[in-house]
């Protein structure tokens, strides 16, 4: 009776660890691949540290404008997330109070764009972008993201907010608190770590869209890293330990912060797909 | 308590006031870049235009020459085959590894935060690395062919005809699986143990369990994660776009990168919207049939029920 769970556990444990090393050895072999040079990188085996590490190529990405594209990504991230996650939220609170029918027709047309991929719309988006001459611009960026994002977003939100007793909006409101003073001093306070939550996640989507950038950017001065990664590709096709250099750079801000709040990405990952 | 009527006048323009801060500068955003897109891409996929000068009614000529283009015809062909195939090798390993790491065991935490690492890095990141890696001349897999001597390892993999779609499909895979692990994870992890407790007092065997109890609990994650999987897929573009650009020849060229081509390289945007269209129409379509034929509807509202 007790064999069999046993054996079923050891297989799990001896499948589960194949699929961690299929998720490690091309991290790994990435890793050792940046630390090369383009001499060593031909002649050593690409999965053994021998024949001397360097730094170089870290460098040569930045000496070929890696900073800019670093910057410009953590701009337009930052701008997305603060602005999407405030609007949602306010959007939200009147939502869930539910206090006209034009709210509500708003509420259901944002939920319709959750069917729309942004690859449908992408010809009329440049169309749009290019007349409102922002083309090559970060804002044409911020914009489009950001709408992008707004339809989960909301959804994430009502469903939070939904959740706050009507009670405790009617106690504000008796007091003599308005509409605003029930955002600020129950909405917002109350609704900082599904906040947190969402920048997460948004962050994360921000961050590696390549296909807005792509189509509304052209200039080197406001590529953002995904593409930024492909122009080095364009640079330096010879030389894989800068690109990959690039790669493991453009990784880095996330995978601290990852390590940092590890369980709050976790829950909140977690949290977002349980709705 | 109060009713909308009954509210002073001031309190009533307050409220309004506050509606229109609220929702509308989502709103404002929302149609401008959504909302208005979307209607263009049907209008312009009755005219033709190159970008440049006036556009030209079209009427149906654009839908005529889709159903003659056979490059058209491959790239849904080759859309379909990802789809599928995505779907079917994501779904299996994910519930496996989802269930897996659901587990009480220490370690098993331990697994699940190195599963999520893939998520982090960008597609572009991911195409790059692969690319490199599957280099037939310096790539890691040509060398460990040569170290182990397993010569199937040393392939043209991003050149094969024959080989290349089902190289995309598995990289495709190493980047979703985690996110469809944490999927599954979190589903598991919301069936009461009262269930499991009342199975194995029926003398119910492991397998029993996972067919009578696990699998029907998770029906709401196997539709989420279906329809997030099937849609993803379909309009999946930026790694084909940077690692093969559709080929060799036609074979990896999906929908999303035809579209792509005859829109931005080929400036025939009302032709290119053509393509637009029936890649969201599909869409739709995939989503709305997953949810009717899996009874997700149904379900939902069990669910508010019960809350």
């Amino acid at each position: 009776m007790t064999r069999r769970p046993r054996a079923g556990r050891t297989i799990a444990f001896l499948l589960a660890t194949v699929w961690l090393l299929v998720v490690i050895a091309p991290l790994y072999y990435m890793v050792l691949a940046s630390f090369r040079t383009q001499g060593t990188y031909l002649t050593e085996n690409p999965w053994v540290p021998s024949g001397g590490l360097s730094v170089s190529s870290y460098g040569t990405v930045f000496a070929a404008g890696l900073g800019r594209y670093l910057l410009n990504s953590v701009i337009l991230t930052a701008v997305c997330i603060v602005l999407t996650v405030t609007i949602s939220l306010a959007a939200a609170f009147r939502i869930v109070r539910r206090a006209s029918r034009a709210v509500s027709v708003s509420f259901a047309v944002m939920l319709f764009g959750l069917a729309i991929p942004v690859q449908a719309i992408i010809v009329p988006i440049y169309v749009l972008i290019y007349k409102m001459h922002l083309y090559d611009t970060l804002f044409a960026l911020i914009l489009t993201l950001s709408a992008a994002a707004i339809p989960v977003s909301v959804l994430i939100m009502v469903s939070f907010v939904r959740d706050i007793p009507r009670e405790m909006i009617g106690a504000v409101l008796v007091d003599g608190g308005s509409e605003w003073t029930v955002f600020r001093r129950l909405i917002w306070p109350l609704s900082k770590p599904v906040l947190a939550t969402l920048s997460i996640y948004n962050g994360l989507n921000v961050w590696n869209n390549f296909l807005l950038p792509l189509v509304l950017t052209q200039s080197t001065g406001v590529a953002v890293l995904p593409l930024g990664l492909t122009k080095l590709e364009g640079l330096y096709s010879v030389n894989v330990p800068a690109v990959m250099a690039g790669v493991l750079l453009s990784v880095l801000p996330l995978l601290i912060l990852f390590i940092a709040m590890r369980r709050q990405v976790m829950k909140s990952l977690g949290g977002i797909l349980a709705r | 308590m109060t009713r909308r009527g009954a509210r002073p006048l001031a309190a009533r323009r307050g409220t309004r006031l506050a509606d229109l801060a609220g929702v509308g500068p989502p709103m404002v955003l929302f149609c401008l870049f959504i909302i208005v897109p979307m209607i263009a891409a049907v209008v312009l996929s009755f005219v033709t235009w190159n970008g440049l000068g006036t556009p030209r009614w079209a009427g149906g000529a654009n839908w005529a020459q889709f159903f003659r283009d056979p490059v058209a015809r491959t790239s849904v062909l080759v859309t379909a085959k990802v789809v599928l195939l995505s779907y079917l090798v994501q779904t299996p390993v994910s519930m496996a590894l989802g269930l897996f790491t659901a587990g009480r065991q220490r370690y098993r935490s331990v697994y699940a935060a190195i599963y999520v690492l893939p998520l982090l890095l960008s597609t572009a990141g991911i195409a790059l690395m692969w690319e490199s890696l599957l280099d037939p001349n310096f790539g890691a897999l040509t060398a460990l062919s040569k170290s182990w001597h397993l010569g199937f390892l040393q392939q043209n993999w991003l050149g094969n005809p024959d080989l290349t779609l089902y190289v995309i499909v598995a990289i495709i895979a190493w980047q979703f699986i985690p996110f469809h692990t944490l999927l599954y994870a979190v589903g598991r992890r919301q069936i009461p143990d009262v269930l499991y407790e009342a199975a194995r007092l029926d003398g119910a065997s492991p397998a029993q369990m996972f067919w009578r109890v696990t699998l029907p609990q998770l029906r709401y994650t196997i539709v989420t994660s279906g329809i997030l999987m099937t849609v993803g897929a379909l309009t999946y573009f930026d790694i084909i776009y940077i690692m093969t650009d559709g080929g060799p020849g036609y074979t990896t060229r999906v929908l999303s990168l035809d579209m792509y081509n005859v829109a931005f390289v080929q400036d025939q945007y009302g032709y290119a919207s053509v393509l637009a269209v029936i890649l969201s129409a599909i869409g739709i379509a995939v989503a709305v049939g997953l949810v009717r034929f899996t009874g997700f509807g149904a379900m939902a509202s069990q669910q508010e029920g019960a809350v």
